[in-house]
């Protein structure tokens, strides 16, 4: 993490450390699963910032869920991060095997495919109620870490929390990396990245898999923490939600995904609350604004006011015209 | 009678419905490059306008056939409304942006669109089951029929030969060759390209309306019933290659048997056979069955 950043991070960590004990315990339950959620949310940011749209993240976060949930019941695990162990382990697996086909697919042939096979998921979960619990889905039992319960709200919070911040720092890593600049290159000209020498397809599928990855870690985080999963994880609505708040986060940075999702998560459960009815209608136009008005999220509205501040600031205190960074 | 011909029948009877969903997507998506994610709710909306008219006219009591024509008048008055204040209000703006832009923004469509029919229709239900009992019953080699599954079969032939007739036959479809093929130049040669997209738009709905309203009688219409219909009529579009009527209609007629089959001989894969199917076309064939391969540009 570069120096300048780190202050900014710090506090960013503190305060959401300190969130749990300002507000009531129940957005402080909605913040855990938010941050869960947001774990597939920067998946799904990380696609869209080489230009490709999931339309089934909620394959891994399912696949994730499930994996934990199955592993509970019927291995008799419960050592929380024995479970998200295997729960990124599965969504790494399904990214793989998935990715293998998926990654030789670009725009919405890529979104369809994803879809699909997030409704496949979704469709043998249903029908085979024997193992899986049907529509029901199955509780998820109280876990333990390192043989001290992890019931409370407050344990789980921040064991969620804890997660979340490593993967943050790794994104950041992978952001920063040659494969992650690669990954955003690909956006730009895909081709021309092609002739430059770059592995394109070996790209995306490591793109892929990561995001797969964070989802099915998530979705192991999501499945202890609400203590039942069922397949509507893996219901193209849930993936659809996670491409609704990584575009409104924005794809600029790795905390963005958290922020908009804890946001839109408590704006939900408002909306719901005041209108029931219309709050589908709301979330299509807000979405519509976005794409129409701000297509690179809150996050870009946010760098742009920063840039445009400090650009103002440097040319008050030096008396000629600022330079712009991009040449 | 054999378990095969029982699987083709039902299987031509779902494809009916499945080509009539999905030939307006592909024409859609042909000549104006987006894929409309909100098509299923253009289905669903043709379906409630179809509901929601004939049992307003069945309720005069007199001439019960003419509840078809309702049917049919409901979809294209949609057709003629909804189509264009789509076209002009929102697709216009984006045309030629990133696809994923353009995902995104017919995904808002749909969730508008969805939320529209719960806010109106919420807690409704609407059960226009008369139409579907008036041809009454036939018999084919044993096993009952509803003859309205004959006349599906009939609209969807009839409606997918129009269709063709008019893109491959009248002088607007030679408008839209010209403006798919190069919109620039058509445009330098006079040709009213917001207009071709308009009629287009309004086409692809008015066909997705007739499907929703001919397929309202045989089941009861609740708000969000069809969420899941542009995923299917996607699928059919992708295994018969995107932006081509044939093709539109083999992808139907595909998935149609493949539902069907697995009812009866494998009911644990109905929810997915679709997209199992897809899957195994895109392999083999990642443009689908009828499209031709594009030009890859730099």
């Amino acid at each position: 993490m570069s120096r300048a950043r780190l202050p900014a991070a710090v506090a960013l960590a503190g305060a959401f450390c300190a969130w749990w004990f300002v507000v009531p315990a129940w957005i402080g339950f909605l913040t855990t699963v938010a941050l869960a959620k947001g774990l597939a949310i920067l998946g799904v940011a990380l696609l869209l910032r080489a230009g490709l749209v999931s339309f089934g993240q909620g394959l891994f976060f399912c696949s994730g869920a499930y994996a934990a949930g199955f592993a509970i019941k019927e291995w008799g695990v419960h050592d929380a991060l024995a479970l998200i162990g295997l729960g990124l382990a599965a969504g790494i697996g399904v990214a793989l095997l998935t990715g293998l086909l998926v990654a030789r697919y670009r725009e919405l042939f890529f979104a369809m495919l994803t879809l699909a096979f997030s409704m496949m998921l979704y469709g043998i979960l249903v029908k085979e109620y024997a193992t899986t619990g049907g529509s029901q889905g199955m509780t998820v039992s109280p876990v333990t870490l390192l043989g001290h319960g992890l019931g409370g709200g407050r344990a789980q919070y921040f064991f969620t929390l804890a997660c979340v911040a490593l993967v943050v720092l790794l994104a950041h890593r992978f952001v920063h990396s040659p494969l992650g600049q690669l990954a955003r290159a690909l956006r730009d000209n895909e081709i021309r990245a092609g002739y430059l020498g770059a592995s394109v397809q070996r790209t995306v599928l490591a793109t892929f898999v990561v995001a797969g990855g964070m989802a099915g870690l998530g979705g192991a985080l999501e499945g202890i923490s609400v203590g039942h999963v069922d397949p509507t994880l893996s219901y193209w609505t849930q993936s659809g939600e996670f491409v609704f708040v990584a575009l409104l986060a924005g794809t600029g940075s790795v905390v963005a995904p958290f922020v908009g999702s804890v946001a839109f998560e408590i704006g939900r459960s408002y909306a719901l609350t005041w209108f029931p009815d219309q709050w589908q209608i709301v979330l299509g136009v807000v979405l519509l604004g976005f794409v129409l008005f701000l297509p690179g999220g809150l996050w870009s509205a946010w760098e742009a006011a920063a840039t445009r501040t400090r650009s103002f600031a440097r040319r008050r205190l030096q008396p000629q015209p600022a330079v712009g960074d991009g040449g | 009678m054999s378990t095969v011909t029982i699987i083709l029948i039902d299987g031509l009877v779902t494809a009916s419905s499945l080509f009539l969903l999905s030939a307006g997507l592909s024409v859609v998506f042909g000549v104006l490059r987006i894929l409309n994610l909100a098509h299923g709710s253009l289905f669903a909306l043709g379906a409630f306008a179809g509901a929601i008219l004939s049992i307003d006219y069945l309720k005069w009591g007199r001439f019960p056939q003419g509840s078809f024509v309702v049917l049919a008048l409901s979809a294209l008055a949609l057709g003629a409304v909804a189509g264009p204040l789509i076209e002009r209000g929102l697709l216009r703006w984006i045309y030629g942006r990133e696809q994923v832009l353009q995902l995104l923004a017919t995904y808002a469509l749909f969730l508008i669109l969805e939320g529209l029919q719960q806010a109106l229709w919420g807690g409704q239900a609407y059960s226009p089951w008369v139409p579907y009992s008036l041809l009454g019953q036939m018999t084919i080699g044993g096993i009952l029929y509803p003859r309205y599954d004959l006349l599906l079969f009939g609209v969807a032939a009839g409606a997918g030969i129009l269709l063709w007739l008019l893109l491959n036959r009248s002088r607007f479809g030679r408008l839209v060759v010209a403006a798919t093929h190069d919109p620039e130049m058509s445009r330098a040669m006079g040709i009213d390209l917001s207009r071709v997209y308009t009629v287009t738009f309004a086409i692809g709905t008015a066909l997705a309306a007739l499907g929703g309203a001919f397929w309202a009688p045989t089941i009861t219409v609740l708000p969000g019933f069809a969420v899941d219909t542009t995923v299917v009529a996607f699928a059919v579009v992708v295994i018969g290659g995107l932006g081509s009527i044939g093709g539109a209609a083999l992808g139907a007629v595909i998935v149609g048997v493949a539902q069907a089959a697995a009812v009866q001989w494998a009911p644990n894969l109905e929810l997915f056979v679709i997209y199992v199917v897809m899957t195994l076309v895109l392999l083999v064939r990642p443009q689908g069955l009828f499209a031709r391969a594009a030009v890859r540009r730099i």
